[in-house]
């Protein structure tokens, strides 16, 4: 998947279909246009970042393919359905920068809780999340409360229940946003080696240029009031060889391409207006 | 066992202000014109801590074959008890419905939330009687309305009031992460509210629980007292009164059996919340 760069005539249903999709907020008499007229197609196994200023609508464009927020104007398509039927469905998991794990629930049991609302039986589940567990290196601390971990295994925990029912899309706000640099490289990391392991199609919010860079087939530039998309840079790295460990990751974030396309975000969020406010520099 | 010491000492030291007083209070009181705010320090207002001790293991009455008043004491704080529980029973079921109706449609929040404050207002001693005509006239097939249920009743009363507020607050409690989170499984108001809602209420509800406990000994004692159900504490309260003259110490131990009721009631809470402690860790913070 990892030089499925803007896969348009791909076989398969595309993960993401947006078509002249609106959001308009109202707040007493005044507007706000969150997002205006957004044309996006997300192929399937794509991992697709959304950056921008803050206030461009990246975190709104998110929550309406999740079904947690309806467009005003304009349809969306999840894998050829409503995003309602796509929700209801399990067709994707979702991540936010919080954790949001349940407290009074072990780790197993957090990652569990989604098998158990689709209704998978007991040894089922206790298999899955042994596997999920094993895949975000967290076998160790199946039994732990949330309060135990460090934030970074939190948020690892996190993703293994958005990983819980295999979905085909994974949605994620700005998952590292709350970590350290050290762990957010490593999470980095071992995201790109799940996606690519689960061939799962990625929508991924995030403020940080160099993070969009690294992980993304193609990095959606968004600038804001209206949010709308202004441009989309695709990136070629070789990120099959990412996951293989920490050198070869640190050896992909020197390569020339990945400066290249670090570059090249940066100008386009510069772009236009030259207000590129809120985005952390590299 | 260190709270144990401290609950004791605690004792100890309400008995010595109580005698310390009797020893250096003024005999008539203390009466700042005609509004006495300090009693009579006399056997008689103030009989001694040791004279109602010893009191308790004396026979109630001159009778032959009486019973030694702790016993019927106990006798009498066993049936309000009982009955305390079943006002507490129905009082915590009837609080959880309302607050997860009120949680489930906004417009009945915004209906019954004001009329349950409200309700705290009526006096409970105008209600009794009422409760009371209104069971006796009830008729269900083989179902006959026994006097105590009244006093369940009127106990329930206080009882649920807590438990409605602590509970709604509890089961509004969770994040928007947490509710967002259970939307995008797919999970509806069931799911959403066994899984998540209710263990989020948890932690406020056994502050609430707790309070209804306390309130439901109070309204049993209250309403034994006001319906003239005997056999309870309340009504021992009311026929001991009238011993204050002639034995002193006597009308105390009921009053002491009140008291026991409501730690009872206390202890029993605080057990329940010793089972649910894992519903009680601090939230996860990243």
């Amino acid at each position: 998947m990892s030089h499925a760069v803007s896969a348009g005539h791909d076989e398969r249903a595309a993960a993401v279909v947006a078509t002249g999709v609106t959001r308009v907020f109202r707040d007493g008499a005044r507007e706000v246009h969150a997002l205006a007229a957004v044309d996006l197609r997300v192929a399937a196994g794509e991992f697709v970042s959304l950056i921008g200023p803050s206030g461009c609508g990246k975190s709104t464009l998110l929550r309406l393919i999740a079904d947690l927020d309806t467009p005003t104007s304009g349809t969306l398509a999840v894998f050829g359905r409503s995003p309602r039927e796509a929700r209801l469905a399990r067709d994707y998991g979702i991540a936010f920068q919080q954790a949001g794990l349940l407290p009074w629930r072990t780790v197993r049991a957090n990652v569990e809780l989604p098998l158990a609302l689709a209704g998978v039986g007991r040894g089922g589940r206790r298999e899955r999340a042994d596997e999920l567990l094993h895949l975000v290196g967290l076998t160790d601390f199946s039994d732990h409360h949330p309060d135990q971990l460090s934030g970074g295994m939190q948020q690892r925990v996190a993703i293994a229940r958005a990983l819980a029912e295999s979905p085909s899309l994974l949605l994620m706000d700005e998952p590292f946003g709350a970590l350290d640099e050290m762990t957010r490289e490593h999470l980095q990391s071992q995201l790109l080696r799940i996606a690519a392991e689960t061939k799962a199609a990625v929508v991924f919010v995030t403020h940080s240029i160099p993070e969009a860079a690294f992980l993304s087939d193609r990095v959606v530039v968004m600038s804001a009031r209206p949010g709308r998309i202004r441009t989309a840079v695709p990136v070629s790295l070789d990120r099959a060889v990412a996951g293989a460990g920490p050198d070869a990751a640190d050896e992909l974030r020197n390569a020339p391409a990945f400066f290249e396309a670090v570059a090249t975000v940066r100008e386009a969020l510069r772009g236009g207006h030259g207000d590129a406010l809120g985005v952390d520099a590299p | 066992m260190r709270r144990v010491v401290a609950a004791l000492l605690s004792l100890v030291a309400v008995a010595s202000l109580w005698e310390l007083y009797t020893l250096v209070g003024p005999d008539d009181g203390w009466s700042l014109g005609d509004t006495r705010l300090l009693p009579r320090t006399s056997d008689l207002a103030m009989p001694h801590t040791w004279d109602m001790v010893t009191r308790l293991f004396e026979p109630v009455s001159g009778g032959t074959g009486a019973q030694p008043l702790w016993l019927a004491v106990l006798r009498a704080g066993r049936l309000s008890f009982g009955i305390a529980l079943a006002g507490w029973g129905i009082g915590v079921v009837v609080g959880a419905l309302l607050a997860i109706a009120m949680q489930r449609v906004r417009i009945v929040e915004s209906a019954v939330l004001p009329l349950v404050v409200l309700s705290q207002t009526v006096p409970l001693i105008a209600l009794a009687p009422l409760v009371r005509s209104w069971g006796a006239q009830l008729e269900l097939g083989s179902f006959e309305w026994e006097p105590w249920m009244s006093v369940a009743v009127i106990a329930s009363y206080l009882a649920f009031f807590p438990v409605a507020v602590g509970m709604l607050r509890g089961i509004q409690s969770p994040d928007t992460i947490h509710v967002e989170l259970m939307r995008s499984y797919g999970a509806g108001w069931w799911a959403t509210l066994t899984r998540l809602r209710l263990p989020a209420a948890v932690p406020h509800l056994l502050p609430a629980l707790r309070l209804a406990a306390a309130n439901a000994v109070i309204g049993t004692v209250v309403a034994e007292v006001s319906t003239g159900l005997p056999g309870g504490l309340g009504r021992m309260i009311l026929e001991f009164a009238n011993f204050a003259a002639s034995d002193p110490p006597k009308p105390w131990a009921p009053i002491f059996g009140g008291v026991l009721l409501g730690l009872v009631a206390a202890g029993l809470v605080a057990l329940l919340g010793r089972s649910s402690r894992r519903f009680r860790r601090a939230e996860a913070t990243a």
